[in-house]
């Protein structure tokens, strides 16, 4: 055994050593006393057999004695409860299967042989989760121009035939006993071929923080009303409500940035957030973007972060109260407050209202049956400043809608859905160049089939009236799977 | 004015008495009784067996409720926000839906590591851990079968776990803890004795049972629960696979289905009416049959004396 060496070591360095040394004085000696000399490097040599012999056999019995222990700990579970407490905690079975305490028709089949696995505990094991997972969409239009006009956001089908809406790789884990980590990579690509890469999200999340507290922190979706939290994959339908694609954007509403969050002390759920951010960029859409649609028609004015006044601000009221044991209801109130590119001082306001009923009864069957809806109404106020250039007026353009949808899981893996959308807001100076304006209705029925938690296929038909396309008819094929850590399911 | 000035110094000395009275009551005092949250209703069984009046128990799932398919219900983060004590099965039991109520529940006195932290399966040897990580298999549990509490020796080693862990939070209750403990354990004994004595007749009697929940139950019992509707676990039922059962029942004259209440009790039905079988309503937990709600001993005698009435010919009393 290498610690029967080590141990060894220190004796054996110390024997040779002495013998080093007494051995150098004497060669200086004469002849006659060479025999002395022998003599006494017999005796030393005696001395050093006896005391190995003397260690072989200490380790035999240490052997002997591990042994035993081994032998005790792989059979723990076969005593009968003893009625006395053991001082110490049971020990992990050293050994893979004990056999069992009575005879098994197949008992002898049960000793273990090499090519049985090890029942040693793997579950956290590594430092991070990780999921790779592919949402694809195959589909037909009767309009021609589905990624331009009708499904606005990024994730959405991007046209006729085959779109990969999202690969994604997701990573999550216990930084340290104070933060867990979280970050996603989301890849898609578009219809001339071209593959984007998107950081999703990156954010660090506290985990001990006092008094209820908790921060998150980096590259994050804002928690504005449900949908807004979800990624692509966890949505209900194929596609992004419209009035998130118009007032949250295309990208969902996504900075870099912090949120506090305080679970207040209530007799049910309440939790207030405040989450702060640059508020700029393509997934700031309704604040400081830098394209036409997010302006409504005004050349972006690249305005700079000067004081607190200038970023974004996202609060959150959220509140949930089981009605009964198989009734859940969430509740919540968020608000967007930032600056805008389109004028100098021009700024944006979002407010929205959200409501989340769930319905399971107590013994359902791997989660079914039951009835969810959810409803999310938006609000938002953009003040638009004058662009002189361009012929457009400073003007407040309101814009407003809702979605609500009912997805009803009748049998194990299966779920049905509807879904019915308006979004509408007032006359603006742009509208005619506008897709992301306009009195836009939308039904959409879909059916989902969950082979397992980790695939699944859904058949969706939108129907589809727009001020500036008419009625369209579309039908979307949606299929998905997850490799890796399957990330649990919110509420 | 007066008036208006004598609120604000009350406010101002009041702030700091209101700061540490907030600071007394989040802290686990000596005086207070522990708040314990289990995820599963067996382990809350334990839980109030050792802890008495001292502890004060929650379970986040119903007894009627598939553990691996609980909601994260928002009112369940703050039952983890207040808790000093979370007891979990562990090996992926709870990974559906426990994670993101942790994220949410900022506590840390009941995070992984932390004394309030038990990891119920961590001490149990686990039985049916794959070689192999592969989900064409079905749900395997990598870490091994999670449905340990069915066999009271591990029963009594959670039981362990948690005297020692309570008694660790409330020092001063620690001798109550053991004496419970003790007393528990005794009971337990005698009750395997009288449970293995029940089902001694049916040693080695083929059982079959809608999902593969009882492999440490068949082995400390002696019993041979190999035969199960999925055909793999987590999948539902194909009639192909059910025409195979059927043929392995008749064969081997298993003649008991077993159905946890949360399960499709209809395929199990019809499997029974085309073999002559008869179909036992298990409990997955305590409370899951009327009669059993918070006792261990009452849901494994339950469990013992459904089957044995079954096996040996009875009609089994829980049968509806």
């Amino acid at each position: 055994m290498p610690l029967d060496m080590i141990m060894k070591l220190p004796h054996a360095l110390g024997l040779s050593l002495a013998f080093g040394l007494g051995g150098l004085p004497v060669a200086a000696q004469d002849a006659g006393q060479i025999s002395s000399v022998d003599q006494l490097q017999q005796q030393l040599q005696q001395l050093r057999q006896q005391f190995e012999e003397t260690q072989r056999q200490q380790s035999a019995q240490i052997e002997a004695l591990q042994r035993q222990i081994e032998a005790l700990q792989a059979k723990p579970t076969v005593q009968a409860p003893a009625p006395s407490l053991p001082p110490t905690a049971p020990p992990l079975p050293a050994q893979p299967e004990s056999p069992p305490s009575v005879a098994l028709p197949e008992a002898a089949a049960r000793t273990w042989t090499p090519s049985q696995p090890i029942p040693v505990v793997r579950s956290g094991q590594d430092y991070l989760n990780l999921s790779f997972k592919m949402l694809a969409t195959a589909g037909l239009s009767t309009s021609t121009e589905v990624g331009e006009e009708i499904e606005l956001g990024h994730h959405d089908p991007a046209g006729r035939g085959f779109t990969l809406q999202s690969a994604e790789i997701a990573l999550d884990g216990a930084v340290d006993p104070y933060f867990r980590g979280f970050g996603n990579i989301c890849m898609s690509v578009d219809p001339d071929g071209e593959t984007h890469v998107d950081l999703g999200e990156v954010y660090l999340l506290t985990m001990a923080l006092p008094a209820n507290l908790q921060v998150k922190a980096g590259l994050f979706l804002a928690e504005f009303g449900r949908q807004n939290q979800q990624h692509a994959y966890q949505w209900d339908f194929v596609d992004q409500p419209i009035i998130l694609d118009r007032l949250l954007g295309p990208h969902s509403l996504r900075d870099p940035g912090a949120r506090l969050s305080w679970l207040v002390p209530t007799p049910f759920y309440t939790e207030l957030m405040l989450g702060v951010f640059n508020g700029q960029g393509h997934s700031a859409f309704s604040f400081r973007s830098h394209d036409y649609d997010g302006t409504h028609g005004r050349t972006s004015l690249e305005r700079e972060l000067h004081g607190l006044g200038d970023l974004l601000y996202v609060p959150r009221l959220a509140s949930s109260f089981d009605l009964s044991d198989t009734q859940t209801l969430v509740a919540g109130a968020s608000g967007g407050f930032g600056p805008n590119n389109s004028g100098a001082d021009a700024d944006s306001q979002i407010y929205g209202l959200d409501l989340y009923w769930k319905w399971k009864p107590v013994s359902a069957e791997h989660g079914f049956p039951f009835l969810a809806w959810q409803t999310e109404g938006l609000y938002r106020r953009y003040d638009a400043g004058a662009d002189p250039e361009r012929d457009l007026p400073s003007e407040a353009l309101k814009d407003w809608g809702f979605y609500s949808q009912i997805m009803w899981g009748f049998k194990r893996r299966w779920v049905a859905g509807l879904r019915g959308e308006w979004a509408d807001g007032n006359a603006g100076a742009w509208d005619a160049s506008d897709r992301f304006r306009g009195e836009r209705i939308r039904f959409s029925p879909n059916l989902t089939y969950y082979p397992t938690a980790f695939s699944k296929i859904r058949l969706q038909y939108n129907l589809d009236d727009g001020d500036r396309f008419g009625t369209e008819h579309s039908v979307w094929l949606q299929g998905e799977f997850l490799l890796g850590t399957h990330g649990a399911h919110k509420f | 004015m007066n008036r208006l000035d004598q609120p604000r110094a009350n406010s101002r000395t009041r702030w700091p008495s209101l700061l540490l009275a907030a600071c007394v009551l989040s802290s686990p005092t000596a005086w207070a009784k522990l708040r314990v949250v289990t995820t599963t209703p067996d382990f809350a069984a334990i839980a109030a067996e050792i802890g008495g009046d001292r502890v004060e128990v929650t379970s986040l799932g119903k007894p009627t409720e598939d553990p691996h398919f609980i909601d994260a219900r928002p009112s369940l983060i703050l039952k983890l926000n207040r808790a000093d004590v979370l007891v979990e099965g562990g090996a992926e039991l709870e990974i559906g839906w426990l994670p993101p109520l942790m994220d949410s529940a900022r506590n840390p006195r009941i995070q992984r590591g932390a004394p309030g932290n038990v990891y119920a399966s961590e001490g149990i040897e686990m039985l049916e851990v794959p070689s192999v990580l592969d989900r064409s298999m079905g749900g395997v549990h990598p870490v091994g079968n999670p449905a340990f509490m069915t066999d009271p020796v591990n029963a009594r080693i959670v039981a362990e776990r948690l005297a020692r862990v309570f008694g660790q939070l409330d020092s001063k209750a620690s001798d109550s803890f053991n004496a419970n403990l003790k007393r528990f354990s005794d009971k337990l004994a005698g009750k395997l004795i009288e449970w293995q004595n029940r089902l001694a007749p049916f040693k080695g009697s083929r059982i079959v049972a809608y999902h593969n929940s009882w492999p440490y139950f068949a082995r400390r019992f002696g019993l041979q629960i190999d035969l199960f509707l999925e055909p793999k676990p987590g999948l539902p039922p194909t009639p192909t696979h059910l025409a195979q059962v059927m043929a392995k029942m008749k064969e081997s004259g298993a003649r008991v289905i077993l159905v946890q209440p949360y399960l499709n009790r209809h395929t199990a039905e019809s499997v029974a009416r085309h073999t002559g079988a008869v179909v036992v309503d298990a409990a997955g937990f305590p409370g899951g049959v009327k009669g059993t709600e918070g006792d261990y001993c009452k849901f494994m005698d339950h469990l013992v004396n459904a089957l044995a009435d079954a096996l040996g010919g009875k009609t089994p009393s829980t049968q509806q």
